[in-house]
């Protein structure tokens, strides 16, 4: 009797200890948007008739990513901060701005994945399975519409990458980043063309994400060794106290920064980069090379910014090695590419490089910059692949840079835009490149990094080579007698195509709006 | 008048002259071509009228207009001329009816346009007038780099044989200088932060004017090398001076014209509006370099312009050897060169420009560049000789014309800082005499000879389809006669007595001058004698400017003014 009173005395306080966190519901909605709106996804594949799927995921999908996209940019402006989910999620400006990009971007994504006219039954094939042999069949016979989990997968992969720069502790960045990543091996495998290259590509990119994964998660346990806890404040908190062994801090920061680092394709962690954007469904291509490097690169600022800014001095050094090395080899590696994929994503190792260069300035800044950089590198570059998308002969999209010569006799709107895109990666005035480059260049002078920006434009000159040869060769060489021709663009493609080029004018005329929308305060919450 | 918006109406004719030009797809290229002319014929117009309305002497920036473009970064769109750059805008105005007038029969690549050709010269127009029009530094870099995209097209599309490796070549020289000049603009954007009440950052070249003095020397160092970079690759200064000789060649004349006229002198423009006035101290401390890169570029030039076998890269070379002067005149650090130096921008704008179109309607005559090509052609077309030798003597700087006043203007302001250097870049007159005189009497001179002016001796040996008697069927002119004289032994004999002038009268493949081409010419031509007798009008608009970037710079005249200026 006595011991059941004792039982239940002590019960009691314990369940009033464990009582669930106080979530704020209002902060986090876009992720719930997400995540609902992929579990619906999911029951829609399962529940539908397959000839009403694609019409229903593709107005479910953007339906949800609109939803998403007013409400942060709602209360976005209202400052709606907090850090919720028991200190694991913050939404602070940094989150919404984050958030804003991600949406804008993906939103474009998928409009690109949804076209089924410009390649006819959609990029992606109908069954992931087979390999090359059924893809042939399916050339010759009729066309069998593509698979629609695409919709609900994607889904998923913006859900985790709105978690991840959210994240305001080391396991909440983890699940981030593995709701991201499964969803995007798997889509990177279902091109409908060239199956084996795409096959090829998802096992590769699965690979070596989950080692980075592994890594990633080996410096998380690290970091918990030498702080005592998994939270960004308290690893600042504890290295500025000092008095522990900097090794762990060191070992386990190194450790987890590589993976984020692999994710934004930074070099030398960049050795996926070019293979995979090469293989995998050009939509997808386009939406890796924007969004997963907005969540990767907005990751990295929430870290470098909350938790590693007091050690500052301590791993520096080597980053601006990363950065250098980085810039390098997208330039140079660039210039020896002959397949249009494999030299954007080159391209995207040389970005990867400058918009470290922001993160690195640990400034207010430096973190606008960023974003803005961010913003105006995935427009061009959704842009620059949607146009890869148009450019056909039979066998599918005419990927080799050989095989755009004279495309602008053939339509000089397709080389028009294609100049714009190029243009803008290669920073010229009056394209949304410029300023970006602008911005992050001057943080990065503020925080005494002349010498980086100094190699950046180096790499920008040479960059701006194999930029110009896909230019030379649309204007001024004689078209291919068996040349590729350009399709006429779907509707969504079309949008797509048009706004990318109109945000990149507009963003490099008239910037200042969005440059102020994304003036970002220090410190951030968390 | 002083509140019409002349400038901003100057910088946005063109734009929509190419506009409306670029969007008459179906009109005839008559027409096309005329409506082009009238736009760049009232912008002349317009510029007259700002020069009239320009108050020479009076202080800072005049028409200036200002609006604010990115505010976040504290950035905003300004233009206004003084002295040196309302004569370069004159410059740009005057060039471009004649360019066009000078292109109006221009053979384009297959597949190009008139429309497109002329609507891309008239962008072109826009972006060299905001470069010498910017009062922001910004709006200085964004003119220079965008100045770049239509010169590209213009030189990749409608260019000679290896234009595409020209136009890239172009580029890429030019674009690596604006990104390193790209670098020094947000360093001097981060350092004005530490300088300006409120940490707040600007371009604004007043405003930086101002703090110029206070800024470090080791800073402003580096700022200088990226700038310097920028300015030397255009100008072009000795060893980065090798896009110029592609460029310039493979242009098609008109845009040729306008390398090697206007937008060379950015480059020296830039050295004086951005190097001396925001960055003194490293100016002063780095005049050295230029100098002697300069004084070389002045041997360089002019030895390799001698050994040139092309007429187009003779022009270009003979041009860098004129930057050494120019470049010379603004690090002299005294009114006198300076004065010399902006004028020398006009000057040579003119000489070059002139003898460039020249060449450019002989080898477009002659369908060849090869100097080898030519010969005796005074016989066979004396106005065209005529003008080549005006063009060449403006070139040497011969007294009477507008050079002579110029690089007079620079070797005597020079002497007064450093006579060592003046004397021995005079040497380099003698230098300009040989190069000049030595082509003019390989191509003008002596009996009528040449591949690329005699007709075929027996034209019956000629197939009829090569095109013996058009006058510039590219290429025909080397490979056609060479063709038969080795299947018929004869004829080799025949046509060299031919070349010994033994033959009653040889015809030749091309004639005179037509009176479009006189009278495209004639401006530039009364323009180089006007300014060489009666120099006043140029110089008192250009002589406070220099006395403002002087004192600017932080330098003194060792002797007071200028007597020439006319005073």
């Amino acid at each position: 009797m006595s011991a059941l009173h004792i039982v239940n005395q002590a019960a009691a306080p314990v369940i009033n200890a464990i009582a669930g966190p106080k979530i704020d519901f209002t902060v986090i909605m876009p992720i719930l948007i997400m995540l609902g709106a992929a579990c619906a996804g999911v029951l829609v594949e399962a529940l539908l008739p397959r000839r009403s799927r694609y019409a229903t995921q593709v107005v479910l999908t953007i339906g949800a990513i609109l939803a998403a996209g007013v409400w942060t940019f709602f209360y976005g402006f209202k400052q709606r901060y907090a850090v919720t989910f028991a200190g694991s999620v913050a939404v602070d400006q940094a989150t919404y701005v984050t958030w804003g990009v991600l949406l804008v971007l993906a939103l474009a994504s998928v409009m690109l994945m949804a076209d089924r006219i410009s390649e006819p039954g959609g990029a992606f094939i109908a069954q992931a399975a087979p390999a090359a042999v059924l893809a042939r069949r399916a050339r010759t016979g009729t066309i069998t519409p593509m698979q629609t989990e695409v919709f609900p997968l994607t889904l998923f992969a913006i859900s985790g990458m709105l978690v991840f720069p959210a994240s305001a502790d080391l396991i909440t960045l983890f699940v981030g980043l593995e709701v991201l990543s499964l969803p995007l091996y798997l889509l990177c495998g279902l091109a409908r063309r060239r199956r084996l290259i795409s096959q090829e590509a998802a096992v590769k990119y699965f690979l070596l994400g989950a080692f980075a994964s592994a890594i990633l998660l080996y410096g998380i346990a690290l970091l918990y060794g030498y702080a005592g806890s998994l939270r960004l404040a308290d690893i600042a908190t504890a290295s500025q106290a000092g008095g522990r062994g900097d090794v762990l801090l060191l070992a386990g920061m190194a450790l987890l920064v590589v993976g984020l680092l692999f994710k934004g394709s930074v070099g030398p962690f960049h050795t996926w980069t070019p293979d995979v954007y090469q293989g995998a469904p050009t939509p997808v291509t386009a939406f890796m090379a924007a969004c997963t490097k907005v969540a990767a690169f907005s990751t990295m600022l929430r870290v470098f910014y909350s938790a590693f800014a007091p050690s500052v001095w301590d791993w520096k050094g080597t980053l601006w090695g990363v950065a250098i090395a980085s810039m390098l080899i997208g330039a140079v590696l660039g210039i020896t590419q002959s397949e249009i994929k494999r030299m954007l994503a080159y391209s995207s190792v040389a970005h990867a490089g400058f918009m470290l260069l922001g993160v690195l300035a640990l400034s207010e800044n430096g973190m606008t910059g960023t974003f803005f950089y961010l913003l105006t590198y995935g427009f061009a570059t959704i842009g620059a692949l949607a146009l890869v998308t148009l450019v056909r002969n039979a066998d599918g999209e005419a990927t080799q840079v050989s095989q755009w010569a004279g495309l602008a006799k053939k339509s000089p709107v397709v080389a028009a835009l294609m100049t714009i895109f190029l243009l803008s990666f290669a920073g010229i005035p009056l394209t949304s490149g410029f300023i970006g480059k602008l911005t992050i260049f001057s943080a990065a002078m503020e925080s005494g990094m002349g010498s980086l920006v100094v190699v950046a434009m180096i790499a920008t000159a040479i960059t701006a080579f194999f930029y110009l040869k896909i230019v030379v060769l649309m204007y001024f060489a004689d078209p291919l007698p068996d040349g590729p021709s350009v399709t006429v663009p779907g509707g969504l493609t079309f949008t797509v195509v048009a706004a990318c080029g109109l945000v990149t004018v507009a963003l490099g005329v008239v910037p200042s709006v969005v440059i102020d929308m994304m003036a970002v305060q220090l410190p951030l919450l968390s | 008048m002083k509140d019409f918006p002349f400038l901003l109406i100057i910088l946005l004719l063109p734009i929509l002259g190419a506009i409306v030009v670029g969007s008459m797809k179906g009109a005839s290229a008559a027409t096309v071509k005329l409506v082009a002319l009238a736009f760049t014929l009232v912008e002349f117009a317009l510029v007259v009228a700002l020069w009239i309305a320009f108050k020479a002497g009076a202080p800072g920036f005049q028409y200036s207009l200002s609006a604010e473009w990115i505010p976040a970064l504290g950035l905003n769109f300004s233009v206004g001329v003084d002295g040196v750059s309302l004569v370069m805008i004159a410059l740009i105005a005057l060039l471009l009816p004649i360019v066009l007038g000078a292109s109006w029969e221009e053979k384009l690549p297959a597949g190009r346009t008139i429309g497109g050709y002329f609507a891309l010269l008239l962008v072109l127009e826009s972006t060299m007038i905001a470069v010498f029009a910017a009062t922001d530094v910004l709006v200085f870099y964004f003119a220079f780099e965008l100045m770049l995209i239509p010169m590209y097209f213009l030189i990749g599309a409608f260019g000679g044989p290896a234009r595409t490796y020209a136009a890239t070549k172009f580029f890429l020289y030019s674009l690596f200088g604006g990104l390193m000049m790209l670098a020094s603009v947000i360093g001097l954007y981060v350092v004005s932060k530490d300088y300006l009440p409120g940490g707040k950052g600007t371009l604004d070249w007043a405003t930086l004017r101002g703090i110029a003095h206070q800024i470090p020397v080791s800073t402003q160092l580096w700022i200088f090398a990226g700038f310097a970079i920028a300015f030397a690759i255009k100008a072009p200064l000795f060893p980065l001076h090798g896009w110029l000789p592609d460029a310039g060649a493979e242009a098609p004349v008109g845009s040729g014209t306008l390398v090697v006229g206007v937008l060379d002198k950015v480059g020296t423009f830039g050295f004086l509006r951005i190097c001396l006035p925001l960055l003194p101290a490293a100016s002063t401390k780095l005049a050295w370099l230029i100098i002697t890169l300069s004084v070389i570029g002045i041997f360089y030039g002019g030895i390799l312009a001698a050994g040139q076998n092309d007429l187009k890269r003779f022009v270009t070379y003979t041009s860098i050897a004129h930057f050494g002067f120019i470049a010379m005149g603004v690090f002299a650090f005294s009114t006198q060169a300076m004065t010399g130096a902006i004028f020398y921008m006009v000057a040579h704008g003119l000489a070059t420009g002139l003898l460039f179109l020249v060449v450019g309607m002989l080898t477009q005559r002659g369908g060849s560049r090869l100097v080898a090509d030519y010969g005796g052609v005074w016989k066979v077309a004396p106005i065209l000789g005529g003008m080549f030798l005006i063009g060449s003597l403006a070139t040497i700087a011969l007294p009477g014309t507008s050079s002579f006043i110029a690089e007079f203007l620079v070797l005597l302001g020079t002497f007064s800082t450093i006579p060592a250097w003046a004397s021995v870049a005079t040497v380099g007159i003698v230098v300009a005499a040989v190069y000049m005189l030595w082509i003019f009497q390989r191509t003008m001179t002596g009996p009528v000879r040449g591949s690329a002016v005699l007709m075929d001796p027996v034209p019956t040996l000629v197939p009829v389809h090569s095109g013996a008697g058009t006058p510039a069927g590219a290429g025909s002119a080397s490979v056609g006669p060479a063709e038969p004289a080795g299947t018929h032994p004869d004829s080799q004999a025949e046509a060299h007595s031919v070349v010994h002038a033994h033959a009653p009268r040889p015809r030749a493949r091309f004639g005179d001058l037509n009176a479009r081409e006189i009278l495209v010419l004639t401006p530039l031509v009364a323009l180089i004698v006007l300014l060489g007798v009666y120099p006043k009008p140029v110089l008192d608009v250009i002589n406070p400017a220099a006395v403002g970037i002087i004192s600017d710079s932080g330098h003194s005249d060792p002797s007071p003014t200028i007597q020439g200026a006319g005073k």
